[in-house]
């Protein structure tokens, strides 16, 4: 996959004015920008699928809150505050649960896939909501959130570098993957899966990975929120979020990797500013994603692809 | 619909009033900054707006200007989402500086906005919000809450249902914490007094399909029901039951959300239907009738139970910041002049206690010709046992 | 469970199941014609209860409202479609479910600008406000009546279907829709009137259920899941599979209320994801 060099001098200011928002102190942007960061990872995990492998999973949100959860109970349980074990157990909880979760809806394909994806989201969703001792629909707290001698990861600057390295680590290893034999084989299946199967290729399995490393990668999103703001609730879950992701990478430009980057960025100021003019803000949400729709057919990374049609 | 003029402010303006706003300069003169973390959006939008409108009517009366300073508000839509919540308390908190800090609708948003105001220790006023926690387990100093809790909701229908020989109830509720904290308090009181519970029925949150659970009531046959739903599932709820023909059957009982705002959506349904609550329409004192009058007028709505709150919030603050002459930085006086106030609300008399809960009066309401009438206090001067909570105790 | 408790259940289950097939109806029915993933059927769904609940509240008739608001409906199916959907059918599905999204949120906008926030009561046709005795349960008859009348709109849409020339059409449109173009017949024309049926379907089905669920903010999301459930269990652009799924959905609901309280509300997720274990194209879809 080829970044034009246009997109790849818009990444490096970006990301350079992210870093700089560091030394601004300010406890409001901190926040805000981390979790549009956040927002960010959790986008192009779901593009790795949706835009290089061809599946359109809603059970994204699951991942997110599971790690999320997982955090929540290392930490209250256990009194894990390291991040050096609860990110890794984090993970691999969250990557065993993708591995199931894909190895079951892989079994169907198409919408039907989709759907499958959304029963299991949702029932995570009621499991977190219902289930005596995991806080119901109020919520848990963090109570300790992951330190690591004397750096304190809940604390603002700290947190927010923490996912600044983790966007642009997130960024590389997708975009060394998708470059890379593995990520060729995912698209060469989202074109035509049958032929890929013909030339000699496990399809089923490289689908498999695929979805447990975006799964992953949510979780990993999933574990910096819960860092970020100590609190986990099952709204986190639920085909709304999931439904709002995809919208999100469909926007930015899926296929991509920088466009659902930039669908975040976007829609998380929008929803920002937008709330300043008029509580009907979500009108000028939904005007404004139609608008794109009609008149950007590859989303705003299309806005940057200039001449290269 | 809510005519409420937002003055909203970008985050320039933000960062220049933060300039102001520091304490030492002189706050006195700065505007009073109140934030709103209000639904309005989605389901809950009418409780946020109501809510809304009710403290900006006690504000105008106040000549929009409390302890000498001009009131500013600052809205900020919380879609009724804890997810989004630690965001939208942050864009208030950091990004707008808010002095004082009320809202929210949604028990998961508040528990979310607990944390964070634990730890900021700006000026709270929980305006509707009835999780047990946040005058419980997470009280602190700076925290009020002027709307309920939801043991104080439920616990005193128990006696009511007992005195009325209902010695056998059926529960049936909303899965979710206010169900549950509902049930746990009616069951609390209600096992205390010698009643038995034939059944819980817990309906998967938010649910509205409650035929399968209306046709196993008619076969338990219990002497009466207690319920917890609101909003429009209250309204099918109620429907339901009378089509389900329980209604002259099994008395139907609930805490008083089972009607609040949904009465007329109900109609002849709901006749008979008692419930319990620390307001009603129909509340004979004069408070009630000139804030009742003044709302009508102001928004051509009625006021409910939900804009009581926000109404009663608006005042206690005048109250409170006359005494320190509009300093907010002065949080301990402010705290204590919040502490003594005793307010004539529309709702009663009315106080907080130890754990900053309201004290109030919790009546008895029955639903006769398509209004609420009030037929007694249920609960005198309730006071949430605040459990878990170590302030002043 | 007695046996007449558990024939009323069956009963129960079987009500909540038709009305949700005539929710879920229009949804297969623009999913298997036109392949869109219409995220905006629960808007048609929410806009057709609030225009019952102003046409009704106005002239005092529900039936009025019906014979005004279907076809109002079905116009403004037909201007979304050729204004917005139609733009996308060169383009690939996720563009249309995006705009769909996109549409959601401004007729939820729109329904709050009109209507506002507050919950709202349609009164049931006074000729049906009576109860139907059961043993010792009632049944309130205007539930029975939009039962039946989902049946009878069941019944009419396989007539439709099976028998006329335009449902020949749709058929053909849903197995094979290039093959369709090449017979000459109009796909445009044809996917219009689906689309607009669809909407005016999802309407009819917020109008009917209106005097049961209230009208009220945010009540087009909570049937949109549902109906997307149903029309997968079923097989996409199958109405009987829609049918049969629909009835499936509303018996394990209302047993799995009764008798797994605890699971119940992963209840249909669950059986969705066990019909498609054993049926990975939903119970009646084209067979991979």
């Amino acid at each position: 996959m080829i970044v034009p060099p246009r997109v790849r001098a818009l990444l490096i200011a970006g990301a350079a004015a992210l870093f700089l928002v560091v030394f601004s102190g300010d406890r409001f942007w901190l926040q805000f920008l981390g979790k549009t960061m956040i927002t960010c990872i959790f986008a192009m995990s779901l593009d790795l699928l949706v835009g290089f492998a061809g599946l359109v999973s809603l059970a994204h949100a699951a991942f997110f809150g599971l790690a999320a959860y997982l955090l929540a109970g290392l930490s209250n349980h256990y009194g894990l505050v390291s991040p050096l074990a609860t990110l890794p157990l984090c993970l691999a909880g969250v990557g065993l649960a993708a591995l199931l979760i894909g190895w079951l809806s892989l079994r169907a394909s198409g919408v039907y896939f989709i759907m499958v994806t959304l029963a299991f989201t949702q029932m995570l969703y009621y499991f977190f909501n219902d289930a005596p001792g995991f806080g119901g629909s109020d919520g848990l707290y963090v109570n300790d959130r992951p330190r690591l001698g004397p750096i304190d990861f809940g604390e603002r600057t700290v947190a927010y570098l923490a996912i600044w390295i983790a966007l642009v680590a997130t960024y590389l290893l997708l975009l060394r993957v998708v470059r890379g034999p593995f990520g060729r084989v995912l698209i060469g299946i989202r074109g035509n899966e049958q032929r890929m199967r013909s030339l000699g290729y496990p399809t089923g399995r490289y689908k498999l990975a695929a979805f447990v490393l975006a799964g992953g990668l949510a979780g990993l999103a999933g574990y910096l929120d819960a860092t970020l703001y100590g609190f986990v609730n099952p709204a986190h879950f639920g085909w709304r979020v999931s439904g709002l992701l995809l919208m999100t990478v469909l926007l930015g430009g899926k296929g991509t990797l920088h466009g659902p980057v930039l669908g975040a960025l976007l829609l998380g100021f929008l929803e920002h500013y937008g709330e300043q003019v008029t509580t009907h803000w979500n009108a000028i949400v939904g005007a404004f994603v139609i608008a794109v729709v009609l008149f950007l057919p590859r989303g705003l990374a299309g806005l940057l692809r200039g001449a290269r049609g | 619909m809510s005519a409420h003029s937002l003055s909203r402010r970008t985050l320039l303006g933000a960062a220049a009033a933060s300039l102001i706003a520091r304490p030492g300069f002189s706050a006195a003169k700065a505007k009073l900054r109140i934030g709103l973390l209000l639904p309005y959006s989605g389901t809950y939008a009418a409780l946020g707006n109501n809510i809304t409108d009710a403290m900006k009517l006690a504000a105008r009366e106040h000549k929009g200007v409390l302890g000498g300073r001009e009131v500013e508000w600052i809205a900020v839509d919380d879609e009724s989402d804890p997810a989004k919540a630690p965001a939208n308390v942050n864009k208030l908190i950091a990004g707008e500086k808010v002095d004082i800090l009320t809202g929210p609708v949604h028990s998961g948003v508040a528990m979310a906005m607990m944390q964070i105001v634990r730890q900021e220790k700006v000026l709270t006023i929980v305006t509707n919000a009835g999780a047990q926690a946040v005058t419980g387990t997470l009280c602190a100093p700076h925290v009020f809450r002027t709307s309920f809790s939801n043991w104080q909701t439920s616990y005193p229908c128990a006696d009511v249902m007992l005195k009325a020989g209902h010695k056998k109830a059926l529960l049936m509720f909303w899965n979710y914490s206010f169900g549950q904290e509902s049930m746990a308090a009616f069951k609390e009181g209600y096992l205390k007094g010698g009643g038995s519970i034939v059944k819980e029925i817990a309906v998967p949150f938010p649910s509205t399909e409650f035929q399968a659970n209306l046709s196993e009531i008619a076969a338990l046959k219990p002497d009466a029901v207690f319920v917890f739903f609101a909003g429009a599932g209250a309204a099918k709820f109620v429907k339901d039951y009378e089509g389900a023909g329980l209604r002259e059957k099994v008395p139907l009982y609930g805490s008083g959300f089972l009607t609040e705002g949904v009465l007329a959506a109900q109609g002849a349904a709901a006749e008979g239907v008692k419930t319990v609550l620390h307001y009603a329409d129909g509340l004979d004192n004069a408070a009630n009738k000139k804030f009742r009058d003044a709302f009508q007028k102001a928004t051509g709505r009625s006021a409910d139970v939900y804009a009581v709150a926000g109404y009663d919030t608006v005042n206690l603050l005048a109250h409170a910041l006359d005494k320190v002459k509009g300093d907010t930085s002065a949080q301990k006086e402010l705290i204590s002049a919040l502490e003594s106030a005793r307010i004539e609300s529309p709702r009663g008399p009315f106080r907080f206690s130890k754990a900053h809960n309201p004290v109030q009066n919790v009546y008895l309401r029955e639903v006769k010709g398509g209004k609420e009438v009030v037929l007694g206090v249920a609960m005198k001067d309730a006071e949430d046992p605040a459990a878990g909570c170590a302030m002043g105790k | 469970m007695t046996l007449s408790l558990f024939a009323l259940q069956l009963l129960n289950g079987v009500e909540y199941g038709l009305l949700l097939f005539l929710v879920a109806s229009g949804l297969t029915l623009i999913f298997g014609v036109l392949g869109v993933l219409n995220f905006a059927h629960g808007s048609f769904y929410m806009l057709g209860a609030y225009l019952a609940y102003f046409i009704a509240g106005r002239t005092g008739s529900l039936l009025v409202a019906v014979l005004v608001g279907v076809p109002l409906m079905a116009v403004l199916g037909l201007l979304v479609e050729r204004l917005a959907i139609a733009r996308l059918y060169a383009r690939d599905h996720l563009s249309q479910v995006l705009l769909t999204y996109g549409l959601v949120l401004l007729f939820n906008e729109l329904q709050r600008a009109l209507f506002g926030n507050d919950v709202h009561g349609v009164a049931a046709p006074q000729a049906l406000a009576f109860r139907i005795p059961l043993g010792e349960q009632a049944w309130p008859a205007y539930r029975v009546f939009t039962a039946l009348f989902c049946l009878a709109v069941a019944a009419a849409m396989r007539q439709v279907i099976l028998r006329t020339r335009f449902g020949m059409r749709v058929r053909a449109g849903a197995s094979n829709p290039e093959m369709v173009e090449a017979l000459g017949i109009d796909v445009r024309r044809l996917f219009s009137s689906v689309f607009a049926a669809g909407a005016a379907l999802a309407a009819l089905a917020g109008m009917l259920a209106a005097p049961l669920t209230t009208v009220y903010p945010g009540m087009g999301e909570s049937v949109l899941v549902l109906s997307f459930v149903v029309v997968v269990i079923g097989g996409i652009g199958s109405i009987k599979g829609a049918f049969l799924g629909a009835l499936l959905v509303g018996l394990s609901d209302t047993f799995g209320k009764v008798l797994l309280p605890g699971f119940a509300s992963a209840m249909v997720y669950a059986v969705m994801a066990a019909v498609l274990v054993f049926r990975p194209r939903g119970l009646l879809g084209q067979q991979a």
